[in-house]
């Protein structure tokens, strides 16, 4: 606390009162900042080593109708030297509403400030290409400002998409023969997800790249808005569809964190296996897709073996293999089933051999490592400044790990490793993703010998529903039960933001309350959306098969992306 | 912020044999036959299954297709307190309330006059079986359902309701009284049994 206080007030010592100011209380230390002086304080935050702000994980708009200063755009910062995480809060009012852009100082704001403009209108003044990422070129109005009405559906001619403007230009190289412009994706195999990048080709050489998104966006943030606190589960499923698991973990753990409330332990060890194994089963998708664009077909069969089973465990566990809905706030919807522990045994014994049989394939294979070293290199600075977290930085060499750095879920008390590379290239990247394979097998392994037998949900009837043999029977259960179901849990109200590792970095829900029984405001942070905004800076002067190498090991998940 | 308790896995530099193919080949195609002989002898460790011949078991939690249960005189469970339709959060339940002349007793008092589920909506989440203060629904382990128009996917009370004793039933996520029933199968069986 008091490197805490120190630092806010070197902070305040560097600008006047009314032009940054404190906002007590709250679960991160929160300054309330005037636009005029944002650039300023923005970049005092990143170079002052004792700030050392350099990770921009955020930026979101948030609207208040009844305000005078109706919008407010939320930045969250970390530091990487020191335990010190920062939000900052900029009013904006609607008759006017722009805000200096950050882009120069992280760049990481870039797609986060885009986002920002489409759904709620503010503008950010110096953003080089401020314009809508999520929603099409069609659509009217901000879709999460307050007063959008849901209802209203906005078609796109197909006349009307988005083509980059340096794309119709007549370019010719430097032997005076004419460069084209190629689409690769939205929907071709290689992508993953329904991604396009627009590349301007001079022979297989890539010169210009940018990318569009927007394609699998469902609106999850305004969804939330008119739904209960647990119904919002079933949606994060459908964030990263590959490891369903530790979004809900990281939606209720935020949840809690805003409630007061602790899962009961059972329910977390429990929360620590499964998390555990959907982010080998997360890795597995991204290494055996990487490698199947590589044109190495049998690791990819070999490891989803391992995910099959993985995802039979989970079954059942909850019901279903991919959307699991298993997490509630509070705890987890059932206990696991009697054979839970023998099952993981079982793969604690299988996964190992399958990941030897793919590391003896692949590792040292001289074609994979001349086909990915090198390729899609980025440097630790660079990563930083992209705002990119997990797999993706740890290869650049930056030790930044959620688990380590900011336990949840007990992590604090296992014995593992943060598993880290130099190289900053596709197959660094591998090796990290391998390596973080086998330390959650160790985790697991340590999780389960810890398993006891207790309750897996709250016991309080304020937050989770009574038991059903007491709901059938009692009155007061009965009563509980259906005022949760009816107006749901109250969250008090205020803003919290929680923050996991998931798979493939740092995911972070930033929520608000108003103290009723739904969402204010949800903004997902989602950890592939940081990564994918440097991708077409890093495709360029490489081979346009060098690009799908690349995608591939970014493990860009669109359903997260796009929301 | 930083960790320091870190595992570094830099690239190892390629060794002679490495960088000659040959071993490297012959190491390779070795764990391949391997995972071929064992896959053309044994099985045991295939987990595709040779569908629609034989189809995989799944655990008795299985969120599938829903079931209205019924009393023992045949007549719906469901009291139509709407609790489903609210905990849904595809909003695909749609309950119409009417007032049950037969009721023996103060216990059950409405029953449901239309109840329809659009099992194209629904998204499998098992809310409503959660939400469910009677017991009334709950889902079997049917998941391959085709609809040849989207109207048939609106499934009303005559196509949910399932009579007959509860072990007759495939019965799938359901609310649990002691221990769970559920069983693991790993690894996935392939033959039918």
């Amino acid at each position: 606390m008091g490197d805490r206080d120190e630092r806010m007030a070197a902070i305040r010592k560097a600008f006047p009162a009314g032009s940054v100011d404190e906002v007590p209380g709250g679960d991160m230390p929160t300054l309330r900042v005037d636009r005029r002086v944002l650039p300023e304080l923005a970049r005092l935050l990143k170079t002052d080593p004792a700030l050392d702000c350099k990770l921009l994980l955020d930026v979101c708009g948030a609207d208040y109708p009844g305000r005078a200063e109706r919008f407010e755009v939320v930045y969250h910062l970390a530091s990487l030297q020191h335990p010190f995480r920062l939000r900052l809060k900029v009013p904006v009012p609607e008759a006017d509403p722009v805000v200096p852009s950050v882009f120069g100082v992280w760049k990481a704001a870039d797609w986060f400030e885009r986002e920002a403009f489409d759904m709620f209108g503010i503008r950010f003044e110096g953003h080089p290409n401020l314009k809508r990422i999520l929603c099409h070129r069609a659509f009217q109005g901000h879709a999460l400002r307050k007063d959008y009405d849901a209802g209203q559906r906005w078609l796109l001619r197909e006349a009307e998409q988005e083509l980059p403007s340096w794309a119709t230009e007549r370019v010719e190289d430097g032997d005076h023969f004419e460069t084209q412009v190629l689409n690769l994706g939205p929907s071709h195999p290689a992508t993953h997800g329904t991604l396009r990048t627009v590349v301007r080709l001079d022979g297989e050489l890539i010169t210009k790249a940018e990318v569009e998104i927007g394609y699998l966006h469902r609106c999850f943030e305004k969804m939330a808005e008119s739904h209960t606190w647990n119904q919002v589960i079933p949606y994060t499923d459908r964030l990263n569809y590959c490891s369903a698991m530790m979004n809900g973990v990281g939606y209720a753990l935020a949840v809690e964190k805003m409630l007061g409330v602790e899962a009961p332990p059972r329910a977390q060890t429990i929360r620590l296996i499964l998390s555990e194994l959907s982010r080998i089963m997360d890795h597995i998708v991204d290494i055996g897709a990487n490698l199947n664009d590589l044109g190495a077909m049998t690791p990819f069969l070999y490891m989803y073996e391992a995910r099959e089973e993985i995802y039979s465990l989970l079954e059942a566990c909850c019901g279903s293999r991919l959307t699991m809905s298993y997490v509630r706030i509070g705890g987890l919807s059932h206990d696991v089933p009697h054979d839970f522990a023998d099952s993981v045994r079982y793969l604690l014994r299988r996964i190992p051999k399958l990941i030897g049989d793919m590391e003896t394939l692949i590792t040292n294979n001289r074609i994979f490592r001349d086909r990915t070293e090198g390729v899609g290199k980025l440097s630790a600075e660079e990563a930083v400044d992209w705002g990119w977290t997990g797999p993706c930085l740890r290869s650049t060499g930056v030790a930044y790990d959620v688990r380590k750095a900011y336990p949840y879920l007990g992590y604090e008390t296992y014995d593992f490793k943060v598993p880290v590379s130099h190289g900053g290239d596709t197959y660094a990247r591998y090796l990290v993703r391998v390596e973080e394979m086998k330390q959650s097998l160790a985790l697991v392994e340590q999780a389960l010998a810890r398993l006891e037998a207790g309750p897996v949900i709250l016991d309080n009837h304020n937050v989770a529903l009574p038991p059903k043999a007491e709901v059938y029977t009692e009155m007061e259960s009965l009563i509980w039960h259906f005022k949760l179901i009816m107006e749901g849990m109250k969250v008090p109200a205020g803003d919290g933001y929680g923050f996991t590792e998931a798979a493939n970095g740092e995911l972070g829900y930033y929520i608000v309350s108003d103290g009723g029984g739904k969402p204010y405001r949800i903004k997902v942070r989602p950890p592939c959306f940081a990564i994918f905004q440097a991708y077409p800076h890093m495709i360029e002067d490489h081979m346009v098969a060098d690009a799908v190498a690349i995608l591939g090991s970014l493990n860009v998940i669109a359903g997260e992306l796009d929301r | 912020m930083k960790s320091d308790d870190v595992v570094v896995c830099d690239p190892r530099p390629l060794t002679l044999t490495q960088r000659f193919y040959l071993v490297e080949v012959v190491k390779g195609l070795a764990v391949t036959l391997r995972h071929f002989l064992g896959n053309l002898f044994a099985r045991k460790y295939t987990v595709t299954v040779e569908w629609p011949e034989v189809k995989r078991e799944y655990s008795e939690r299985l969120r599938g297709r829903h079931i209205l249960l019924a009393k023992p005189d045949g007549s719906p469970r469901c009291v139509a307190c709407y609790m489903c339709e609210e905990a849904c959060p595809a909003q695909c339940i749609h309950i119409e309330a009417e007032d049950d002349p037969t009721s023996p007793s103060i216990e059950y008092e409405k029953r449901p006059k239309v109840f329809t589920i659009d099992l194209l909506r629904c998204v499998y989440c098992g809310f409503c079986v959660d939400a469910c203060p009677k017991e009334a629904i709950v889902m079997s382990r049917t998941h391959e359902m085709a609809f040849g128009a989207r109207e048939e996917a609106i499934v009303g009370l005559d196509e949910l309701m399932q009579k007959g004793p509860y072990e007759q039933l495939d019965l799938g996520y359901r609310p649990y009284f002691g221990a769970p029933r559920s069983k693991i199968e790993l690894p996935i069986p392939v033959k039918a049994r």
